[in-house]
Parts: C-alpha cells; sequence; structure tokens
C-alpha cells in the first residue's frame, strides 16, 4: 500500500451464520479525509465499523492502518495505533458522573504513548474536554450522572471520549442520529475542527444533507456490498444509489 | 396530593468536604468518625471480649477478608462462587511449607499469600474470557475437584490432611494480625476502589466494550484483580492454617464460599465497607443461633431474607446515607 493511504480496507466480508452482513468490501481513507459511509438500516455500516475496529472478527478480508495490517489485532492495541470509534448505542458508564465517564479515556496507555501526552490530573482534563464538546461549564452537566443525561450529551459523551484518545482516524457510528436539527448544528463545527487538525474521519450517517455538506467522499452501502464510491454529487445522481437508498427514505 | 421523598446532603456534609473541614471539632469529628469507629473497635474487641467470641472474631475477620476478596472481583465484572478456592490454596500453602520444610508462619502465611494469588490467577486463567454465568461455574467447581484429587492422589497427607503445624506464638499475636490485616486491606483497597485505576476495574464489570475502546486491555486488568483477590483469600486460609494447626480438604467446603458472599450482599456490595460490616453481623449471628440446633440454618435463612428484602441497597449504603443526608416528603406538583 502506499505512503499517501492512511487506512486500506481489502475484500472484507462478514457473514453471521447465514446472513451476509459484509461482502468483499474495499476502499481506502486518506490522511485529512472526511468519508460518509450511507446506506439503508441493516445494510451492513455499523458491521463494517465492527470489522476495522475488530470489535468483531471478519470472516475473511484485511484491514491495514498507517502501512500496518491491523485486521488480527486485538480491538485495545488498534485504538492504541490511533482508531477511535463511537458506538451508535451509546454505551456510557450510567453510574457515573459525566465526567468521571471520561477517566478511563484518560486512563488509555494510548495517553503514555503520545509524545507530551495529557498529564496531570485527569478530572480537570476530563472537564476541559467535555467542554469542548458542549457540556456548558456554567450549568454544571458535566457533574451530573450520565444515566441522568439526555440523549445529546451522551452523543456528546461519546464524541469526547473519543477525541479524548487524540486519534489519527475518527469513525463515528451515526453520532447525529436522535439528534434535533440544532444539535447537530452544533456538533458539525466540532468535527470541522477536528478535520482542521488533520484528523481523518468516517461518518456513518442517516443525516444525508448534513453529511453531504461535509464530507469529501461519500461511500454507499447496501446489502452488505459497497454499491457507490465518489464525491456527494456523483453519489447523489448515481441510479444504482437513488433506487437502493433514496427512494426509501424520506429524508 | 402526590408526594415524593427528596434527600438532601446534610450541611455538615456539604461544609466538611472543602476547606471548612477543619474549621470546628463538630466537623473533624464528623470526618473522622467513620474512619475511627471501625479502627478503635477493630482494636477493643479483642481485649472486651472473651476466650470463646474471640474464636469467633477470628472468623469473622477471616469472613470479612473473603468477602471483602469477593466484592473486589465482583466490581470486576467476576462474580466468584469459589472463594473457597482462594482460602483452600493459601491453606495448603502454608500448610506445606510448614509441614514438610518447617518454614515459620511469619513467612509462610506473606509466601502463601502472594503463592496462592498466583496458583488461583492461573488456574482462573483461561476461563478470563467467559462471561457472567460462565465464569461463576468454573470457580464453583475448581474447589470440588481439588478436593476430589487430593483424596484420589493422596498427596498433601490426602483424606487426613497435614497437621502438627507451628502455631502463632500467642493468641494475642494471631488476632492482632488478623485485626490489622483486615483493616489494612479494608482501607487500602477501599482507596484503590475510589482512584482512577479503581474506576477502570468497575468500567470493566459496567460496560466492558468501553473500556476496550478506550485502547485498554480489559484481560490484564482482570488478572491484576483476580491476583489480589486471590492474594486476600489465600492470606485468610493460610493465617487459618496456623490457628487451627492444620489443613486438610474441609479448606474447600462450601461455607467459605457462600457466606462471604451473603456478607457482601447483606452490608453492601461495591464498598468493602459493607463485606467487612456484613461478616461482623452474620458471623456472630450464626453462632448465637447454635442453641437452636436443626433450625438454626432455617432462622439464618429467614435473617438473610428479611436483610436482603428490608435493604436490597445493603446496610452499609444505608447507614451512609443516613449519615450523610436527611430526608423529607415534598409534594409533586401535576
Ligand atoms: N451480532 C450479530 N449477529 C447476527 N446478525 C448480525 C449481527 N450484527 C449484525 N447482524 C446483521 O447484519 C446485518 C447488518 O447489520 P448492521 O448493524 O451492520 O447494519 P447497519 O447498516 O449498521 O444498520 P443501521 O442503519 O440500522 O444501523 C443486519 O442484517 C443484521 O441483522
Ligand atoms: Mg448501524
Amino acid at each position: 500500500m502506499s505512503d499517501t493511504q492512511l487506512l486500506k480496507v481489502d475484500n472484507l466480508s462478514k457473514s453471521f451464520g447465514g446472513v451476509r452482513a459484509l461482502h468483499h468490501v474495499s476502499f481506502d481513507l486518506k490522511p485529512g479525509e472526511l468519508l460518509g459511509v450511507i446506506g439503508p438500516n441493516g445494510s451492513g455500516k455499523t458491521t463494517l465499523v465492527n470489522l476495522i475496529t475488530r470489535f468483531v472478527k471478519p470472516t475473511s478480508g484485511t484491514v491495514w492502518f498507517k502501512g500496518k495490517k491491523i485486521s488480527h489485532l486485538p480491538p485495545y492495541k488498534i485504538v492504541r495505533l490511533g482508531v477511535a470509534r463511537t458506538f451508535q448505542m451509546v454505551k456510557p458508564f450510567y453510574n457515573l458522573p459525566a465526567f468521571k465517564n471520561m477517566i478511563i479515556s484518560l486512563y488509555s496507555p494510548r495517553m503514555k504513548q503520545l509524545a507530551g501526552g495529557r498529564y496531570g490530573d485527569r478530572d480537570a482534563v476530563a472537564l476541559d474536554l467535555l467542554e469542548e464538546v458542549g457540556f456548558e461549564r456554567d450549568a454544571h452537566v458535566a457533574y451530573k450522572l450520565a444515566g441522568a443525561l439526555p440523549q445529546g450529551y451522551l452523543k456528546r459523551l461519546e464524541l469526547a471520549k473519543a477525541i479524548a484518545l487524540e486519534p489519527d482516524l475518527f469513525i463515528l457510528d451515526e453520532l447525529f442520529s436522535g439528534l434535533s436539527l440544532a444539535e447537530v448544528a452544533s456538533i458539525v463545527p466540532i468535527i470541522e475542527k477536528m478535520r482542521i487538525a488533520g484528523k481523518a474521519i468516517i461518518m456513518i450517517e442517516h443525516r444525508l444533507k448534513e453529511l453531504f455538506r461535509i464530507a469529501d467522499r461519500v461511500i454507499v452501502m447496501n446489502y452488505g456490498e459497497k454499491i457507490a464510491d465518489g464525491t456527494s454529487k456523483d453519489v447523489m445522481e448515481s441510479e444504482a444509489v437513488k433506487s437502493a437508498y433514496l427512494g426509501t427514505e424520506a429524508d | 396530593m402526590k408526594k415524593r421523598k427528596e434527600r438532601i446532603d446534610r450541611g455538615i456534609k456539604v461544609r466538611s468536604t472543602d476547606i471548612f473541614a477543619l474549621s470546628s471539632w463538630r466537623e473533624m469529628i464528623y470526618l473522622a468518625l467513620p474512619r475511627l469507629l471501625p479502627i478503635v473497635g477493630c482494636l477493643m474487641l479483642p481485649i472486651v471480649l472473651g476466650v470463646y467470641w474471640q474464636k469467633v472474631l477470628l472468623s469473622v475477620a477471616v469472613f470479612a477478608l473473603l468477602a471483602i476478596s469477593w466484592d473486589i472481583l465482583a466490581q470486576t465484572g467476576m462474580v466468584s462462587l469459589g472463594q473457597a478456592l482462594f482460602f483452600g490454596v493459601g491453606a495448603y500453602c502454608a500448610g506445606v511449607l510448614n509441614h514438610y520444610w518447617g518454614v515459620s508462619p511469619f513467612i509462610t502465611i506473606p509466601v502463601a499469600a502472594i503463592a496462592g494469588g498466583l496458583i488461583c490467577t492461573l488456574f482462573l486463567l483461561p476461563v478470563l474470557r467467559l462471561r457472567g454465568i460462565y465464569f461463576s461455574m468454573v470457580t464453583l467447581i475448581i474447589p470440588i475437584m481439588l478436593v476430589r484429587i487430593i483424596e484420589a492422589t493422596k498427596i498433601f497427607g490426602g483424606t487426613e490432611g497435614l497437621s502438627g503445624m507451628t502455631p502463632l506464638p500467642s493468641k494475642w499475636v494471631e488476632i492482632y494480625l488478623i485485626m490489622g490485616v483486615l483493616l489494612t486491606v479494608l482501607f487500602c483497597f477501599r482507596r484503590m476502589l475510589d482512584s482512577d485505576y479503581g474506576l477502570v476495574l468497575k468500567g470493566i464489570s459496567d460496560n466492558d466494550r468501553s473500556v476496550i475502546n478506550a485502547g485498554i486491555n480489559i484481560y490484564w486488568f482482570k488478572v491484576q484483580s483476580l491476583f489480589i483477590a486471590g492474594s486476600i483469600g489465600a492470606f485468610s486460609g493460610a493465617f487459618m492454617t496456623h490457628v487451627y494447626m492444620f489443613v486438610g480438604m474441609p479448606v474447600f467446603v462450601l461455607d467459605y464460599s457462600i457466606l462471604p458472599i451473603a456478607a457482601a450482599v447483606v452490608g453492601g456490595p461495591g464498598t468493602l465497607a459493607g463485606a467487612t460490616l456484613g461478616a461482623f453481623l452474620l458471623v456472630p449471628m450464626s453462632e448465637a443461633l447454635r442453641g437452636f440446633g436443626g433450625l438454626r440454618i432455617v432462622l439464618y435463612g429467614v435473617f438473610l431474607v428479611v436483610f436482603i428484602v428490608a435493604l436490597p441497597e445493603g446496610i452499609f449504603h444505608y447507614i451512609q446515607r443516613k449519615y450523610h443526608q436527611f430526608e423529607r416528603w415534598v409534594e409533586v406538583e401535576k
């Protein structure tokens, strides 16, 4: 693989029993690129994320990251190399305050690997990071139990946990779903900031309008296969996509 | 009119969490009392108790340690049904060292604690990836298997066990050794669970995928937790070997597995203090019920059920709440 690629996914497949969740999917990603992934429900988007991060073992296929094969590594090692993901179904520690949720990410061995990693008071760093993603400091939202927070804040918490790891690649699985337009609008600048910092991002989204506006490139999934790959404009005009996806969604 | 109970932190709690803590005697006592009470209690009890209840106190401390060990594992998402494994392995380690090589109890006990912790960790290493009930089943089965192995191969004295162990120098050394260790273990590991490290352990039981997603190798943390819990359990076994001056197959009986769980649940899991409190309640109660003969277990069971139904959060959590907060009824607006 060439130096210009950050991530290379080659012929990745996964079957659950008889269900073909993902079928020979290949693509690459350049550093700093924002790749959108769209597709109808059950088309294999989350499975794709799970395979790249190795939370699920691929049936076949390979993944390279920064020129290194990662598809045989355990998930925690992939995170340490610089891939951070958020979960579609948020996974906070419900009986801890929001800022304490951050501590575990800040405890990550990745922190120690990074040159000039964030040391010192983890509580303070956690509060700073949460403020960055929109936990208003004056309102003391960060001190509330995660279990008492509305969905919008839980999604931001997921994002803050990923940012804490200072990854080179973010994989955001439906970060916007379940959020109001205003909430989405407030998160978009955070993502733009990540891009300015040179981070590559893979965004799984159902919110096409918002995604097409910020994505460099979009791939379209249907029944576990990649059916289109191109700029937002190309993809929107592609016939295969219209019939597979846009026709079925009233978005 | 619907009413709802509202809980509010006592003023003294709020004040004593910040700088004003040292501004008045009342607040200093408020802060120190929860720590002083158990320390003074544990150090005074041996003096005021008679010979019989001193023996019971030893048993209390041993079960408290086993309950703390269970609680640490449970906090890391591993529900053990086999505390007897830790206890028994520690007991045999000390017994073998003392019986075959005549090593002094002051060396066998610490060595057995560390070696016992390692051996238990190795036993459970292959099943660390099992979740929930599958892990629990294995912890239940291993001590039963070990008993059969000792019986069949006749190693370590077989069914007879090993006797004639060196006792500790005096009953005062015995009792203050175990009390000292209990207090140290209780305060140190409570502190550990409150630290960021402890947060990671608790995170594993809450939501292991989220912890993995921080680049943390949860199996390595589980190994550490297992070793800590194993060592605490093995210590109590090694200690009892020298108290009874004997080690044999009874060290693997189910009592050592079940009672610690009951103590932790009744006392309130997750705090270690609850587990200790539970042992201080259940073990003497079980002794006091001896007069009832065959009905003892029934009464004991009834008490357990009453506790669990009346205070499902555990006694310690209840006391802690009452200490720090007051309650009042407020009307709920429709
Ligand atoms: N653990 C699993 N076991 C069995 N089948 C699974 C599993 N995970 C996913 N699948 C199946 O794989 C297919 C793809 O699912 P996936 O979750 O990847 O879809 P998705 O594109 O993320 O959908 P959504 O938009 O609803 O999030 C579905 O048919 C799903 O039922
Ligand atoms: Mg999905």
